[in-house]
């Protein structure tokens, strides 16, 4: 089922661990902060989403399901 | 010195695993402060800082763990079981020992809340993290004066190697503090720095 | 009672003081429905929408509370939130000054539709009435028939921008900062002391609280039909004085600002709105359907005039320097972005913009824009390029040292900031 990556703004500090490993999906702004590719995740990248998610030093990347990322703000 | 027996095998493992014990939490130190500070090192990407971090915590975890254990278990003095985790209960050199158990208490609550972090808030999970900062002196003076071995020759080269990367690390990540402001002070301190560069009053 | 005002008393009774029996003769006895579900779908039928901004369906909102609590066998609490964190805005004030208890019967519906045994009515105090001196008597009242079932407790909002938003609402109630949260689960799900939450605008409420007198038929005699009933707005004109007034959903702005000059700008939605010419305003609707071809709002009905005596670009350069101070300074792209577009604004202001300006206020708008824990730098964002597009004109002017303004003196409402009173100095 298709996952999306989800990254807690509050919690995220721009270590950048997360762009290293998913450089496919994830990018860094100028100020070393994540920039997500909203749509959900080729199959073939769920490995390094999830090695992603792992390596995180405030764990702040998530991996949800595709409609579960939608929130009320 | 006397014939080497299964217990007095056990007696060096513990020294030998003791001492590589402190390198290992040295390492596990300074890498976490180039964590906190995002320091980017040559050649090393920062997800591979972070996860040389945690896998030498766990490294260090268990040569701790064989460390205690062998001591423990060989005949060469009595050192009840307790005395791993619980202070002052070997008659052994109770002081320099019970510190070896403080610290090892310290390196598992740090362990224990690291791996169950997703169920903790941030505030439990950073508040005993902090402990770990605790843990290496705690660690370092356990195992100078615990037995002779770190106070001679190139291990005492070592040990005191050991403490002065600690301190400078640990001065570094101090300085890094002034940075870090409270939420409440950054945005302040951003505009001022803006408007500052912008050259407009 | 098809005419308006509804929510507001007419005119010849502002004077008489705002007591339970006037409010109970006026509109009739607090018709508690005892009835799972019943008023639920009176909200539905009549179609209201909340009047906080985001205006989203009234009746799903409740209808998750429901849901929630029935699920997780907790007992949910209501909310009316009246902070009015936004400094153009009035009404919310003005509605709990002259009809607190229309107010406060919605808050004891509500609480009654999803169950809860708590209610707390949020409001900002730094007004120019003691509106909680006056909550309180009302509350007082209310008590002493009894009317109330479930107890009102009153909070008072920090004054900040962000105090109003759902999420810092509740961390401030819960203790702590009134800066938002970016908690995954919904806040009808899982919000105050981790029971469901419903949390809604005071105007909504009272809406609500004449919907359930007076039928979801008699709420649509007014309004378009997306957009039915009326809303409360607060309209700014050239003499800057906040004007409150109840219009019908889909007039025309041409009704709302009579003789509007053709070079004045118009604010529509408040500091997080839309700036539009003059001439385009006067082509739209106050309803969403119609503003957003213009990608405007009517969010919390803001309306103000802006003369063309004055210059827009010093204006929006002071909002947004007021706007990025009040960042929560929790999330990178806010935190960074906006202090950098407050300060090329008034590079921009000053006539001191530099080739590349404008280039960059582009970027760093879209790279704020959907990356932090809450609407902030979204809505600034907006408010500035529209800006930037309305008063293009004017920012060419400034590249060549001109500007069009007779006045500098200050015309939006911009309170202090206080970020200000920390580290930085002006």
């Amino acid at each position: 089922m298709a996952e999306k990556l989800l990254v807690n703004p509050i919690d995220c500090a721009g270590h950048g661990a997360c762009a290293e490993l998913l450089p496919e999906a994830i990018t860094l702004d100028e100020w070393g902060y994540p920039i997500i590719d909203p749509r959900p995740l080729h199959p073939s990248l769920t490995r390094d989403a999830r090695a992603a998610v792992s390596a995180c030093p405030t764990l702040a990347l998530r991996l949800v399901k595709a409609e579960a990322a939608d929130r009320a703000r | 010195m006397s014939e080497i027996n299964s217990s007095t095998a056990l007696w060096y493992v513990s020294r030998a695993t003791g001492a590589v014990s402190l390198l290992l939490l040295t390492a596990v130190m300074v890498l976490g402060i180039l964590v906190t500070r995002k320091t980017k090192l040559p050649g090393m990407p920062s997800f591979a800082v972070s996860g040389l971090h945690r896998n030498l915590s766990l490294l260090s975890t268990a040569f701790v763990a064989v460390h205690v254990l062998t001591a423990i278990a060989d005949g060469y003095v009595t050192i009840p079981l307790t005395a791993a985790v619980i202070p002052l209960t070997s008659s052994y050199e109770r002081f320099w020992l019970g510190l070896g158990a403080v610290g090892f208490d310290l390196m598992l609550a740090s362990l224990i809340t690291s791996l169950l972090r997703r169920h903790l808030s941030r505030t439990a999970w950073r508040t005993v993290h902090l402990a770990a900062y605790l843990s290496w002196p705690v660690a370092w003076f356990h195992s100078y004066f615990v037995s002779g071995d770190l106070q001679h020759g190139v291990l005492r080269l070592i040990a005191i190697a050991c403490a002065l990367a600690v301190i400078a690390a640990a001065l570094w990540r101090v300085a890094a503090t002034g940075k870090n402001l409270p939420r409440a002070q950054r945005v302040g301190v951003l505009m001022s720095a803006m408007h500052s560069k912008a050259h407009v009053k | 009672m098809t005419g308006l005002p509804r929510l507001l008393p007419p005119p010849e009774d502002k004077k008489r003081q705002q007591h339970l029996n006037a409010h109970l003769q006026r509109h009739g006895r607090l018709p508690y429905r005892d009835g799972a579900g019943a008023l639920i779908r009176d909200i539905e039928a009549a179609g209201l929408t909340g009047r906080g901004g985001a205006a989203f369906p009234v009746h799903k909102k409740l209808q998750a509370v429901r849901d929630a609590a029935a699920k997780r066998h907790r007992v949910p609490k209501v909310i009316a939130n009246g902070a009015e964190s936004e400094p153009a805005s009035d009404k919310d004030a003005t509605l709990l000054w002259l009809s607190p208890h229309l107010v406060l019967d919605g808050l004891q519906l509500a609480a009654e539709a999803v169950g809860a045994d708590t209610a707390i009515l949020y409001f900002h105090a730094d007004r120019a009435h003691d509106v909680g001196a006056r909550l309180h008597e009302a509350i007082r009242q209310r008590q002493a028939l009894p009317l109330d079932r479930v107890p009102v407790q009153l909070a008072q909002a920090p004054a900040s921008f962000l105090s109003g938003q759902e999420t810092a609402l509740l961390n401030h109630l819960a203790g702590g900062p009134a800066i938002p949260t970016f908690t995954p689960p919904r806040v009808t799900e899982r919000g105050l002391a981790g029971a469901p939450t419903l949390v809604q605008n005071v105007e909504t409420l009272a809406h609500l609280a004449l919907i359930a007198r007076q039928g979801p038929r008699w709420f649509r005699g007014v309004g378009t039909q997306e957009e039915p009933g009326s809303m409360l707005a607060t309209v700014r004109g050239h003499d800057g004085q906040p004007r409150i007034s109840e219009v019908p959903l889909g007039l025309p702005l041409r009704a709302m600002l009579p003789e509007l000059p053709n070079d004045s700008a118009v604010l529509i939605g408040g500091y997080h709105g839309t700036w539009l010419s003059a001439h385009q305003a006067l082509q739209l609707t106050l309803d969403n359907r119609s503003l957003s071809a213009a990608q405007a709002r009517v969010g919390a009905g803001v309306v103000i005039t802006l003369p063309p005596d004055r210059c827009g670009l010093a204006e929006v350069a002071r909002v947004v320097q007021y706007l990025a101070l009040e960042s929560a300074g929790q999330c990178g792209p806010c935190l960074n972005a906006l202090p950098r577009i407050a300060a090329a604004l008034a590079e921009i202001a000053a006539g001191r913009a530099r080739q590349r300006t404008l280039d960059d206020i582009e970027r760093w708008s879209g790279l704020a824009a959907g990356r932090g824990a809450c609407r902030h730098p979204d809505g600034t964002a907006r408010f500035v390029s529209s800006a930037l597009r309305t008063f293009a004109f004017e920012v060419g002017r400034h590249r060549n040292g001109r500007c069009s303004a007779a006045t500098r003196e200050p015309f939006l409402p911009v309170p202090q900031s206080a970020a200000l009173a920390s580290s930085w100095r002006s």
